[in-house]
Parts: C-alpha cells; sequence; structure tokens
C-alpha cells in the first residue's frame, strides 16, 4: 500500500464479482439494509414511548423538564457537527486529500468522546437524584404515576443510543488507522462512506431522541 | 454447458461425479469451519439444523409420551413446562427459521443466479458461527436453569418465574442476528449477483420466495432482538416496562413479540412454498403455471404478514376495531396462499407427472397447506376464535402449517436437490415407504387435535380428564408413525450418502438453473459464467416455443 499523498490504491475485488462498481453497489445497498434493521431496533423503544406517553401524559410532562436541557442541546449541536465533518472527511478522500479526511476523521472521533462525556455527567446526575427506571426510582419532585416509566424509557433508548456512539466511534478509529497507513484514496473510499453513513444514524436517532425526551 | 435445454437431451451412459468437487477440493475440519464457500455453509447448516430437529423431536415424543394418559405419565407438571418449552424453541428458532434458507437458500441461491457465491461470503460465514452460538448458549440455558414460558416469553409470567431466562433470551437475541445478516445477504445477492441475461422475471420461484422471506427477516428480525432482550432486562433490572405493579403494560410485549413473531411464521413457510414451486414443475415436467402470480404472491404475503400480528391477541383485550382490522388482514393472506395453491394444481393439470418420493410429500404438502390455510381462515374469525384460544385446535392448526407444510417442503428438498448436493441417489422405494408413513402419520397425529381443541381440551397442560384420553391415544400413535418415517429416512440417507448409486448431473432432468452445472457442483460453481437465454422451469422440448401464459 502507497502511503503517499498521491497514491492511488485500488480496492479489492473479490472473486465472485465481475467488477468493482457491481462490488461497490452490493456492499452499499448491504450497509442501506443494516441501517433499516438498526431502525427497526429503535422502532420498538419509540414505541415504548409513545404508548407510556399516552398512558402517563402528565408523568412525562413533568418528568421531561427536569432533563438538563443545556446538556441536551449540547450534545445535538456536537453530533449534528461531527455528521458534517464525517461527511466532509468523506469528501475529503474522494478528492484525494488524505490529511484532511483523516484531521477530519480525528474530529468526528473527538466530538463523539465529548458526547459520551456529556452524556455521562447527565447519568450521573440522575442517578444522584434517583431519577431511575423501574423499580430504582426515587426522585422526590416527579411523583405523578407513570414517571419510572419515563426514565425507563429514557435509560433504555439513551442506553441503546451511547452502544451505538461507541461502535459508530470504533468503527470511525478503524477506519482513521487505515487512512493514515494510506489504504484510501479517490479510487478507493467505498469504507469512508460506509463508516460515515453509520455515523449518520447514530445521529439521525438522537435527533429523533432529543426532541421526545427533552422538548416535548 | 450454458443453456439448460441442452442438458435435457441425453444422460451419459454410466454417470460420474467429478473428480474434483466442492466437497473434496479442500479437505480436512479445519478447511470446513474456515471456508466461505456457500455450498460448504449450507451443508454444515444442514448438519446442524437436523442435529435440531432430532433434538426437537424427541422433545415432542416426550410431550406425546406425556399425554398417553389422563394423569401423570412420565413426568411432573415442571418438567412437562420445561419440555414444551424446549420442544417450541428449538423447533422454532434452531429448526424451522434457518431449515429452509439456511441450508438450501445458501446452497442453491448462487446456483441459481449463475453466480460463483453469495455477495459477502464471509458475512454468511459469520451468519453460521453466530447460530451455532446462539443455539449452545439457548440449549444450554435451558438445560441448565430451565424455561418454562413456552417459547412465547409472555410477561409477565416470564419476568416473575423463578427460573433463569437469560441465557436463553440471549440466544434468541444472537439467532436473531444470524437471521438477519442471512437476509441481508440474500437481498444483495439477488440485487447484484445475477448472470447475464437473467432479469427478474427469470428467476426461479425458490429465489423469489427466498428473496421475500430475506425482507420480512431483515425487517421484523430486529424488533423481537430488542423485544427479547427488554425482557432480560426487566427480569434482571426490573425496569418496570412490563409491570403492571409498575404502571407497564403486558399486552405492550404481546404486540412487540408478535410484529416479529408472526412474520416469522412466513419467514417458515415461503421458502416453503419455493420449494413446492420448484419441485411441483419438475415432477409434472410442465412449465409452472401463472409464474408472475406465484412470484407476487410471495412478496404479497410478505407485506400482508406485517399487518396480521393482532390476531394472536383477540383475547388480551384490544378493540373491536382493532380484532375486526386484524382478522381481515389475516384473511388476505388465505387469498395470496389460495392464489399459490390453484396455480400449483393447474400446474399438475396435464402434466406428465414422475410419481417419485417427492411428488408424495407434494400432495401432502398441498393437502396440509390447505387444510391448515382453512383452519387458520377459522381461527382469525374474532367469534370463532375466542372458543378456540389456547385450545388444541389453535395447536392442530398450526401445525398443519408448521409440519405439514414446512417440513414436508424441507423432505421435497431434501429429495430433490439430495443428488444435487453429494452426487448420489437414495432409495426410491424406502423413500416411498417412509413418505407414506409420514403423511398418514402426521395426519393421525394432528387431525386428533383439532377435535380435542374443539372438545375444549387447552394446551399446556400434562394431565386433563379421561374424556380426552382416546383421541390422544391416537395422537401419539400417530406421532409413533411420525418418529418411524422420519428413522427410516435417516438410514436411508446416510446410506445413500456413502452406498447410494451414483445420480449424475441431472438426475430429474429438470430445467432449474442450479442443475446447469455438475452434481456435485466445483468450487466456484460455474467453469464458465453461464448466459441465461430461456425463461425459467421451461418444460418444452428444444426447439418448441416458449409458452407465456398471460393472466
Amino acid at each position: 500500500m502507497s502511503s503517499s499523498e498521491g497514491g492511488l490504491t485500488k480496492p479489492h475485488l473479490a472473486h465472485h464479482f465481475e467488477t468493482i462498481e457491481k462490488q461497490d453497489y452490493a456492499v452499499r445497498l448491504g450497509m442501506w439494509l443494516f441501517l433499516g434493521t438498526e431502525v427497526l431496533l429503535f422502532a420498538g423503544l419509540f414505541l415504548g414511548y409513545t404508548v407510556y406517553r399516552h398512558f402517563y401524559y402528565e408523568a412525562f410532562h413533568q418528568a421531561s423538564r427536569h432533563l438538563a436541557l443545556w446538556a441536551g442541546t449540547t450534545n445535538t449541536i456536537v453530533l449534528i457537527t461531527s455528521s458534517l465533518s464525517v461527511a466532509l472527511a468523506y469528501h475529503a478522500i474522494k478528492q484525494n486529500k488524505k490529511k484532511q479526511c483523516a484531521a477530519l476523521l480525528i474530529f468526528t472521533i473527538l466530538c463523539a468522546f465529548v458526547f459520551l462525556g456529556i452524556k455521562a455527567f447527565e447519568y450521573r446526575e440522575k442517578f444522584l437524584e434517583g431519577a431511575l427506571p423501574g423499580a430504582h426510582y426515587h426522585f422526590a419532585e416527579v411523583t405523578a404515576p407513570g414517571a419510572n416509566l419515563y426514565y425507563t424509557i429514557y435509560f433504555l433508548s439513551t442506553g441503546l443510543h451511547a452502544i451505538h456512539v461507541i461502535v459508530g466511534m470504533s468503527i470511525l478509529i478503524w477506519i482513521l488507522a487505515r487512512v493514515l497507513k494510506g489504504e484510501f484514496s479517490a479510487t478507493n473510499y467505498v469504507p469512508v462512506e460506509l463508516g460515515g453513513l453509520y455515523w449518520h444514524l447514530v445521529d439521525l436517532v438522537w435527533i429523533f431522541l432529543f426532541p421526545l425526551l427533552y422538548l416535548i | 454447458m450454458s443453456q439448460p435445454s441442452q442438458l435435457s437431451t441425453e444422460h451419459p451412459d454410466k454417470p460420474v461425479i467429478p473428480a474434483v468437487n466442492y466437497l473434496n477440493a479442500d479437505r480436512g475440519v479445519w478447511s470446513w469451519l474456515t471456508t466461505i464457500d456457500h455450498k460448504r455453509i449450507g451443508v454444515m447448516y444442514l448438519v446442524s439444523v437436523l442435529i435440531a430437529f432430532l433434538l426437537g423431536g424427541i422433545f415432542a415424543m416426550a410431550l406425546r409420551l406425556e399425554l398417553l394418559t389422563p394423569g401423570p405419565t412420565i413426568m411432573g407438571a415442571n418438567t412437562y413446562n420445561r419440555m414444551f418449552t424446549l420442544h417450541g424453541v428449538v423447533m422454532i428458532f434452531l429448526f424451522m427459521i434457518p431449515a429452509i434458507p439456511g441450508v438450501f437458500g445458501n446452497f442453491l441461491l448462487p446456483l441459481m443466479l449463475g453466480a460463483k457465491d453469495v455477495a459477502f461470503p464471509r458475512l454468511n460465514l459469520l451468519s453460521l458461527y453466530l447460530y451455532w452460538t446462539g443455539a449452545t448458549l439457548a440449549l444450554s440455558g435451558m438445560i441448565m436453569g430451565g424455561t418454562d414460558t413456552g417459547w412465547t416469553f409472555y410477561a409477565p409470567y416470564s419476568t416473575t418465574t423463578p427460573m433463569t431466562l437469560f441465557p436463553v433470551l440471549l440466544g434468541v437475541f444472537i439467532l436473531g442476528f444470524s437471521s438477519i445478516l442471512t437476509g441481508l445477504n440474500f437481498i444483495v445477492t439477488v440485487h447484484t449477483l445475477r448472470a447475464p441475461g437473467m432479469g427478474w422475471m427469470r428467476l426461479q420461484l425458490f429465489v423469489w420466495a427466498i428473496y421475500a422471506t430475506s425482507i420480512i427477516q431483515v425487517l421484523a428480525t430486529p424488533v423481537i432482538g430488542l423485544t427479547v432482550m427488554l425482557i432480560g432486562i426487566e427480569k434482571v433490572g426490573h425496569f418496570g416496562l412490563f409491570d403492571p405493579s409498575r404502571g407497564g403494560d403486558p399486552v405492550l410485549f404481546q404486540h412487540m413479540f408478535w410484529f416479529y413473531s408472526h412474520p416469522a411464521v412466513y419467514i417458515m413457510v415461503l421458502p416453503s412454498m419455493g420449494v413446492i414451486s420448484e419441485a411441483i414443475a419438475a415432477f409434472a415436467r410442465k412449465n409452472i403455471f401463472g409464474y408472475k402470480m406465484i412470484a407476487y404472491s410471495s412478496l404479497g404475503i410478505a407485506f400482508v404478514g406485517f399487518f396480521a400480528w393482532g390476531h394472536h391477541m383477540f383475547v388480551s383485550g384490544q378493540s373491536s376495531l382493532d380484532n375486526g382490522a386484524f382478522a381481515a388482514i389475516s384473511m388476505l393472506v388465505g387469498v395470496f396462499t389460495a392464489i399459490k395453491v390453484f396455480n400449483w394444481v393447474a400446474t399438475l393439470y396435464r402434466g406428465s407427472i414422475a410419481v417419485k418420493t417427492p411428488l408424495v410429500y407434494i400432495c401432502g404438502f398441498l393437502f396440509f397447506v390447505v387444510f391448515g390455510g382453512m383452519t387458520g381462515i377459522a381461527v382469525a374469525t374474532v367469534s370463532l376464535d375466542v372458543h378456540w384460544h389456547d385450545t388444541y385446535f389453535v395447536i392442530a392448526h398450526f401445525h398443519f402449517i408448521m409440519v405439514g407444510a414446512v417440513i414436508m417442503a424441507f423432505l421435497i428438498a431434501l429429495h430433490y436437490w439430495f443428488p444435487k448436493m453429494f452426487g448420489r441417489m437414495y432409495h426410491e422405494g424406502w423413500g416411498m415407504v417412509a413418505a407414506s408413513l409420514i403423511v398418514l402419520g402426521f395426519n393421525a397425529t394432528f387431525i386428533p387435535q383439532f377435535l380435542l381443541g374443539n372438545a375444549g381440551m387447552p394446551r399446556r397442560y400434562y394431565i386433563y380428564p379421561e374424556r380426552y384420553q382416546a383421541l390422544n391415544v391416537a395422537s401419539t400413535a400417530g406421532a409413533s408413525l411420525l418418529a418411524f418415517g422420519f428413522l427410516i429416512i435417516l438410514i436411508y440417507l446416510i446410506y445413500a450418502l456413502v452406498r447410494g448409486p451414483i445420480a449424475g448431473d441431472n438426475p430429474w432432468d429438470s430445467r432449474g438453473y442450479e442443475w446447469m452445472t455438475t452434481s456435485p457442483p466445483p468450487k466456484h460453481n460455474f467453469d464458465v459464467t453461464p448466459v441465461i437465454t430461456q425463461d425459467s422451469h421451461s418444460y418444452q422440448e428444444p426447439g418448441e416455443e416458449v409458452e407465456h401464459v398471460v393472466i
């Protein structure tokens, strides 16, 4: 593998594909289908949210006032910015700007760390307050029936999302390592694209979680 | 070599097994465990699901033995509960869901498309390893801890039972991943790896069926993954999501569970329908009737199947409006199934029928799927379901579909493609004996259960009033016949594997694309990439004009 800035690397063509184009089409289609399954994985929790919000409107309304709005808003900005930077990284590698691509990926990964840090701080607050799921709930400020279920949904959905942030971050670190080794170039960039797509999904799920949990 | 029409012209005098084929191209256990060859993965799935089937069958026999007498016969209530859970979980998650896609989908899909492999061969191997991991976890969890919830894991019982559930739930979660990856792989394969000349309307109907199945696998399975994890979290962490004492709703669990588990019925049944479409054309020696209708009805079932889950919950406190809507949608499945059945029967009509072992199963299948389907319409009717809910009537109904349709199709596939996979032929006489025993034994097992259910015998009890005994004895006797039939198949297939006569490349003279290559196929399927110039299932004599059926 050439590591110079101008080196155009070639992707590996598997034995059962005729052309690189077909292979690229196949992996993109596979990734989109996989993202579809991810959306459906979260769909169950969104369903739970809808049902219990309908059952316990008052509790859900009150409990959502007790989330740290500044933390949620900052995290939203951080994630949207990171989505932009990962898209720019993809744009850079397509133009063979490997160093720029690497820098943008590093920025994206840093954003992920910031997001997790703020999330950890929020979780800590909730633990201290006793705003915990189900049986562990002992938060004095919201006593309306069903408030414990709000925090069940809150922890399950943001927890599952945080797992996805960690997975997405790991994928980006792996791609960054390969970018630094000079494996990708203007002629070989599909893995960067796929990693970016996964990161966009992580972002997208948060875009829905944020208003549902913090704003309304 | 490249055109199916050339294959049918003559048999070589003495068929031979190709000296180098996928079975012996690489040697040693390690070469199997690290293979990315879809055919070898298919064969490993075959061994795995057969073991699962054997286990599930043993559990079923234990259940039937227990029900031989009204009182306790060979086990107590707790063992019985664990036994029917084992039977359900093993048969559904370890056998029926991966059976036809995992074994025959893997083996045949690339061959039918004229491709060298599936789109993601390594992912395919990962699916198999995930299957093994999930199976080991689920089985060891059930044997060591014991699970007594039934395969449905209904809350709040599942979250309060003293038994350990977590390993089983984790096992089911991992099995779901395996299923998703297989489905994803197949969809991409059908989209990207069709041979030159293979348009969508030239796909074999088995490919259409697997494609429709894969869509369900990809869309529905993530939901069951999440749902079983929620039950696990609930049980370990008491999050209250399905716990009424904390405001949770157990019926929500039922909705989420059946959102997957009803479409899962079609994950099991659609591939079977694909098998029938292939085999019926081959044994009627006639072009399949209504190709497009059969293909589209697979997609129709896949679509409608997503909106029918509520018919499992007629007595769970749904509104009358929901009940009515779910009942009506459920009946649409019957419409699509009937379209297929009519087309299959029309394919048989005036065909040159070859009465071979698979054809006996085909006839069995047609009867079972109609009977099971009709009783399905009956239980989808709200007022009738209230009477039959949780009785043996429902048990008999879904066994007609799952055993009657899915296992018949699995056996058809096993017999029809056995020479393709291993290059050898089984003993036709014993095949006929076993087929007759199984069709007979099946009826004897499950028809009494319809009567028992209608008389009010509930499911999942290990004792029953004496007036139900005669029919239970009949059912157990039938189950023994079934078991005996399966034993015969096992013996003659193992014998055929070692000593069976060499089958030749295309012993059925079939026009399926998968027979265009040698049997067993070479490592990369085709020496030359085939070019498709004819529609599939085209049984005209060469030179005769292809007849298009317009509907």
